[in-house]
């Protein structure tokens, strides 16, 4: 099959969109010439024009809340916060207005947006251009949280969630932008809310999220040189979280380690591990349940003490192959 | 103003600095990304020379030039940071985006827009509860003034007369947005007006402008009257950060802009001829080499400290 990047995938995902759906339409800084921090969109504004690639001002606050307006009257948008970390400032209108309009209302009203915003560390960018705040979101009813590991899910992803009724906050990441896979041409959907087994593996799982999917296949392929085989589930969605696939994969290996970039101190590793510890698979542990994840750190400059901050290949390696022997 | 050499050298040291922090990026010597204020030095020195020592100072990403206008800025301690040397502004943590000197009041630049603007009301409360006869500026972009903070900042240090500069560097873009199309009115600084403080344009490409600007907003605060808003107008010379291919301006309205230089029309107020200018040049070029060295020969931080520092 044809093989797209990440950022590739989302602005076919878009196009294909913004075809099919004239409500549809984006809206974020420097999404038009400039083509959006990452390049996104780039070569959007040709297509689209002005008035559909829409260029804002700085102003977080007004891109979230401008797309709320906008999808509760009839549009479709999309929103591109430039940095995750910037969402901070959009926080008042996606919480307690997007995240609640429609329960409030009785139902009668609903908020169908995306926004999306590229999260992690790994860029020289320091503590406030390296946030993985996806779990602020994951604890806000009303919110659905998705973030795409591959170019396949990237694009089938987005097409799911922009036609999703409801407010999704999309969760991209700096570092998969140039990664490749392959990516049927067609507007396909990957549904929201279902997690896969991306690598079936008979000894321990590995719930992975985002960057730390490929990370964690990376570890497998090395450990199953050592003839030890992981089961690497990637939720994907993280709010609603299709937690059946993560129970039925720690009921067969009996070994979990969940591993994500966000810090680990309420971090969404902690749901993950109290579903699994809550289920019938707590009957077929065969060791504590493990979590690597980021330290507990603002995300520091130095190239050295970035590295060390979020998980990499080798901590994986590591700590999974440590279960798999029964050192926990 | 009192006219200067060390005006001059100054903003000939922040042009040289920022070249040099190209060079050494682009050699792959320093990573991360960086904010360039190449041509905007007269802003940065203006502003640096109309303040007193014990002022305070919230910078922005774009901060480089005023970082070293500031007191007691030191070279040095500013290339270690960009090579993230335990020796620098940071110990390495911060990066060129987060460069304070907390020393002396400087509180750091900012990798958000508009960051430094709500906390610079809380500066200015703290001076008048504190009864001293300080000074805070706050520095912010073009851009910056469309987020909602500087709206809530500049009206809180207008009912209370707090002792704040706002000084907005209108560069004429935030990124790829040009401010005729971010904003509905010709001068930010009529925004002023909707606070009912003063609210003054200048010239940000001369130094002496700025210079006295700035002076007249500090006394205006030390007395008791309120908050100023200055918009120095100037122009960024270099892309946004290392990713912008600049396809928003044309090449001829930089060059239109790079005609206006802040450093040989301050050097002719001076009456430097070219050799002069040339012998200066050597001297500046002669510290940041040696600020080069400084970095480079210093260690960078433990891993094993990565925890240390994140309370107190
Ligand atoms: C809250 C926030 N939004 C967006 C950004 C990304 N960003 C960094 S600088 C910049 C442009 C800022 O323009 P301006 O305020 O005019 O300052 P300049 O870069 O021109 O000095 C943008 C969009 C950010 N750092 N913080
Ligand atoms: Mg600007």
């Amino acid at each position: 099959m044809r093989e797209l990047t990440y950022a590739e995938a989302l602005r076919e995902g878009l196009r294909q969109a913004m075809r099919a759906d004239a409500r549809v339409f984006v809206m974020g800084e420097d999404v038009g010439i400039y083509g959006g921090a990452f390049g996104v969109t780039n070569g959007m504004l040709e297509e689209f024009g002005a008035e559909r690639i829409i260029d804002t001002p700085i102003s977080e606050a007004v891109i979230a809340g401008a797309c709320i307006g906008a999808a509760l009257t009839g549009m479709r948008p999309v929103g591109e916060i430039q940095f995750m970390d910037f969402v901070t400032l959009s926080m008042e209108q996606l919480v307690l207005q997007a995240a609640k309009i429609r329960y409030m209302f009785g139902g009668k009203a609903s908020v169908p947006m995306v926004l999306r915003m590229p999260g992690g560390s790994g860029t020289g960018a320091a503590a406030q251009h390296s946030e993985s705040l996806e779990n602020w979101f994951v604890n806000v009813p009303g919110l659905k949280v998705v973030m795409p590991s591959t170019p396949y899910d990237a694009k089938g992803l987005l097409l799911a969630a922009i036609d999703d009724p409801n407010p999704v906050i999309f969760i991209e990441h700096k570092l998969l932008y140039k990664t490749k896979g392959p990516v049927p041409e067609e507007a396909y959907r990957v549904p929201l809310s279902q997690s896969v087994v991306v690598r079936p593996g008979a000894h321990v799982t590995v719930v992975a999220t985002s960057i730390m999917v490929p990370r964690a296949l990376e570890a497998a392929t090395t450990l199953a040189g050592e003839g030890i085989e992981l089961e690497v589930v990637d939720p994907r969605t993280l709010a609603p979280l299709d937690a059946g696939p993560i129970i039925a994969s720690a009921r067969k290996t009996g070994k979990v380690l969940v591993v994500h970039e966000a810090p680990e101190r309420g971090g969404f590793g902690g749901e993950v591990v109290a579903c699994i510890a809550a289920s019938e698979a707590f009957d077929f542990l065969e060791a504590p349940i493990r979590r690597l994840a980021g330290l507990d750190v603002p995300i520091p400059y130095n190239r050295n003490l970035e590295r060390a901050a979020v998980p990499q290949v080798e901590d994986i390696v590591r700590e999974a192959r440590r279960l798999a022997r029964g050192e926990y | 103003m009192i006219h200067s050499d060390a005006h001059l050298r100054r903003m000939m040291l922040i042009r040289a600095f920022e070249e040099k922090a190209e060079e050494l990026y682009a050699l792959g010597r320093v990573h991360g990304t960086m904010h360039l204020s190449i041509g905007q030095e007269a802003t940065a020195v203006g502003m640096g020379t109309a303040m007193r020592e014990g002022d305070y100072l919230l910078n922005t990403h774009r901060g480089h030039g005023h970082c070293l206008a500031w007191f007691g800025s030191d070279v040095r301690l500013m290339m270690a940071e960009f090579m993230g040397r335990e020796t620098g502004y940071c110990r390495g943590r911060g990066g060129s985006m987060h460069i304070a000197n907390v020393d002396a009041n400087n509180l750091g630049a900012n990798g958000i827009v508009g960051g430094g603007l709500p906390m610079a009301a809380g500066v200015g409360l703290s001076i008048k509860m504190r009864k001293t006869d300080q000074v805070g500026v706050v520095v912010f972009g073009d851009g910056a003034n469309n987020e909602g903070a500087f709206h809530e900042s500049v009206n809180l240090a207008s009912i209370w007369k707090l002792p704040v500069i706002y000084l907005c560097e209108n560069n004429q873009y935030a990124m790829s947005m040009a401010i005729r199309k971010s904003s509905n009115i010709a001068d930010i600084s009529q925004r002023a007006s909707a606070y009912g403080i003063r609210g003054v344009t200048v010239d940000g490409n001369d130094l002496a402008a700025v210079h006295d600007v700035m002076a007249e907003a500090a006394a205006q605060c030390r007395a008791g009257e309120g908050p100023v808003l200055v918009e120095a107008k100037t122009y960024r010379w270099r892309g946004h950060s290392k990713s912008d291919r600049q396809l928003y301006r044309t090449r001829e309205e930089v060059l239109d802009w790079q005609k206006r230089d802040p450093i040989p029309r301050y050097s002719k107020v001076l009456g430097y001829d070219e050799a002069r200018l040339e012998a200066l040049r050597k001297d500046v070029q002669a510290e940041i080499e040696a600020a080069v060295s400084f970095a480079e020969s210093s260690p960078e931080p433990e891993v094993s400290a990565i925890l240390e520092g994140v309370y107190a």
